[in-house]
C-alpha cells in the first residue's frame, strides 16, 4: 500500500488547472515510476496527488501549420518511440526514449514526467535541450512559454510554481528542420539503468563542414546543459578527425561533473568527450571507432 | 477515502471500491486471488508483477489501482481458455524456460504482448523486450529461445537459425 492520503483524478485540462489552484499543496503523478517509488521509499508521505492521466488533451504529437511539432507530455516513451511524427522529423527523441529502463517501464512513464521530476540524468532531457524545446506552462488563470534552458534550477527541482502544469512540449520547425541526431548513453547496463552520461548531438553538415551543432548533456552537472563552448568551435568547422577530437575535448569546460557511485568526475568527463567524439563521427559519416 | 473503479479482468467485468493507495498488484493478489502475478522488488526493476493492460504490460506494482478504471486487464490467470494453454505459454513449457517459476508469469505477459504486436524480431529485439524482467535461476538462454518458438509459430520471428 502506497502512502497516499487523497487522490483526485482530473478528467480533463481545466479540471486540473482548477484543482490544482484550489489545492497549491497537491502533488501531480505522472506515469508514476518516479512519484510512486519516492512514496515506497519513504521519502514522500501521506501524500496528496492528482492524476492527469485521463486527460486526452495532454496524450498526442501533432504538427502544426507551421511545421512546428506540439508534444503532450503524457505522451508515454512507448508512444513516442512508435510515433511517426517523431520518427520522420526528431528520431534522436525516439532514441533516446527508448534507452530509458525497460518496456514496461517505457509502457507508463511519460516525457513531461521525465522532464518535470528535474532529475539531471533525465534520458529526454539532453535531446529537447539540443532541440530547443519550449514547455508550456499553464495555471488555472494564465500560461507562458519557457525555454527547457532556464526550465531546470537545480538538482531535483524546476521552475513550476504551485498551480501550475507543463501541457505543451514545444519543438519549432527551424531547430530539427535539415538536422540529424543522435544519442549516446552510457551506463552500467545496457537496459534497465540510470546513465552515468547521456549525450545528445544534432547537427547539420554538408559532408565537408559543420554548419550548425548543438550538444547536450545529461549527468554532467546538476541539471542537464548545453555545450556551449564546443558548439562555438563546431559551428563552421570542416571535418577531419583532428577536428572533432578537439571539439569534443572542449566539452569538458561546460561541464560540472561529480563524483558518486556510478562514476567519478575524471570518468564523466572522459566519457563526454568520448560519447560526444562518437556520435558527430557517426553522423558525419565517419567511423567512429579508430 | 476510497473510490470506485469498473474495469474488465481477463474478461470479467468488475465494480471494485479501492483504496487510493492500492497498487493494481495489491488489487489483483489480495482482493481478486489471483496470485500469478508476483511482488518481486516492488520498485519496477524485476518485471514479476507485470500484467496487461490494455494490451501493453505494466508493472503492476508501480501502477496505481486507480489507473485501472476503464481499462482492460489480463493476468496470466486469464491466458489459457478451457484448460488449454496458449501458443506462448506451450513454447515455455515445452522449451523447459521454467525454473523456479517466480519471473515466469511476468515474463509470460509480456511475451503474449510482443505476440499480439503487428511486427517482426530479431533475437537483439526479443532480448530488449525482455529485458524488463529477472530471472533470478538465471535462465535467460532457454527464455530468450521459448520466446523464440513461441512467436516463430505465429510468423513474427525473423531470427537466424544456427
Amino acid at each position: 500500500m502506497f502512502d497516499i492520503a487523497k487522490y483526485y483524478e482530473a478528467k480533463t485540462l481545466e479540471d486540473a488547472l482548477s484543482y490544482l489552484k484550489a489545492n497549491p499543496d497537491v502533488r501531480v503523478i505522472a506515469g508514476g515510476t518516479d512519484v510512486l517509488l519516492r512514496i515506497r521509499e519513504g521519502k514522500i508521505s501521506n501524500a496528496h496527488l492528482m492524476g492527469i492521466s485521463f486527460i486526452f488533451a495532454l496524450k498526442t504529437i501533432t504538427e502544426d501549420e507551421q511545421g512546428n511539432l506540439h508534444i503532450g507530455p503524457m505522451m508515454t516513451f512507448t508512444a513516442i518511440e512508435e510515433n511517426e511524427i517523431i520518427l520522420k522529423h526528431i528520431p534522436i527523441l525516439a532514441e533516446a526514449v527508448g534507452a530509458i529502463g525497460g518496456p514496461q517501464i517505457r509502457n507508463v512513464a511519460t516525457i513531461g514526467g521525465n522532464v518535470c521530476n528535474g532529475a539531471t540524468s533525465a534520458d529526454s532531457a539532453s535531446s529537447l535541450f539540443c532541440l530547443n524545446a519550449r514547455l508550456k506552462i499553464q495555471t488555472a488563470d494564465s500560461s507562458r512559454l519557457v525555454p527547457i534552458s532556464e526550465f531546470y534550477v537545480g538538482p531535483g527541482k524546476v521552475i513550476l510554481q504551485p498551480g501550475e502544469l507543463v501541457t505543451d512540449i514545444i519543438i519549432e520547425k527551424k531547430d530539427y528542420d535539415g538536422y540529424t541526431g543522435t544519442y549516446k548513453k552510457f551506463a552500467q547496463r545496457s537496459a534497465m539503468d540510470i546513465a552515468t552520461i547521456g549525450c545528445a548531438v544534432i547537427l547539420k553538415h554538408d559532408g565537408k563542414t559543420i554548419s550548425d551543432i548543438r550538444i547536450g548533456l545529461g549527468v554532467a552537472a546538476p541539471t542537464p546543459i548545453r555545450c556551449t563552448d564546443a558548439e562555438n568551435i563546431g559551428r563552421g568547422m570542416t571535418i577531419s578527425p583532428e577536428n572533432i577530437d578537439a571539439m569534443a575535448k572542449a566539452t569538458i569546460t561546460n561541464m560540472r561533473a561529480r563524483d558518486s557511485w556510478r562514476g567519478s568526475k575524471t570518468f564523466r568527463e572522459h566519457l563526454v568527450y568520448e560519447l560526444t567524439k562518437r556520435a558527430v563521427k557517426k553522423l558525419v559519416g565517419l567511423p567512429e571507432e579508430e | 477515502m476510497e473510490q470506485t473503479i469498473s474495469f474488465t479482468i481477463n474478461d470479467e467485468q468488475r465494480t471494485m471500491v479501492i483504496h487510493p493507495g492500492q497498487s493494481l498488484l495489491e488489487l489483483i493478489r489480495e482482493d481478486l486471488g489471483l496470485t500469478g502475478a508476483k511482488q518481486g522488488c516492488g520498485v519496477g526493476e524485476c518485471g514479476a508483477c507485470a500484467v496487461l493492460v490494455n494490451g501493453q504490460a505494466v508493472d503492476s506494482c508501480l501502477y496505481l489501482a486507480a489507473w485501472a478504471d476503464g481499462k482492460t486487464v489480463v493476468t496470466v490467470e486469464g491466458l489459457s481458455q478451457y484448460g488449454e494453454l496458449t501458443n506462448m505459454q506451450k513454447a515455455f513449457v515445452e522449451g523447459g524456460a521454467v525454473q523456479c517459476g517466480f519471473c515466469t508469469p511476468g515474463i509470460i505477459m509480456t511475451a503474449t504482448e510482443m505476440e499480439a504486436r503487428d511486427r517482426n524480431y530479431t533475437e537483439a529485439d526479443i532480448k530488449r523486450a525482455l529485458s524488463g524482467h529477472l530471472c533470478r535461476c538465471t535462465g535467460y538462454t532457454k527464455i530468450v529461445e521459448a520466446t523464440k518458438k513461441g512467436l516463430e509459430n505465429v510468423g513474427k520471428c525473423s531470427c537466424d537459425h544456427e
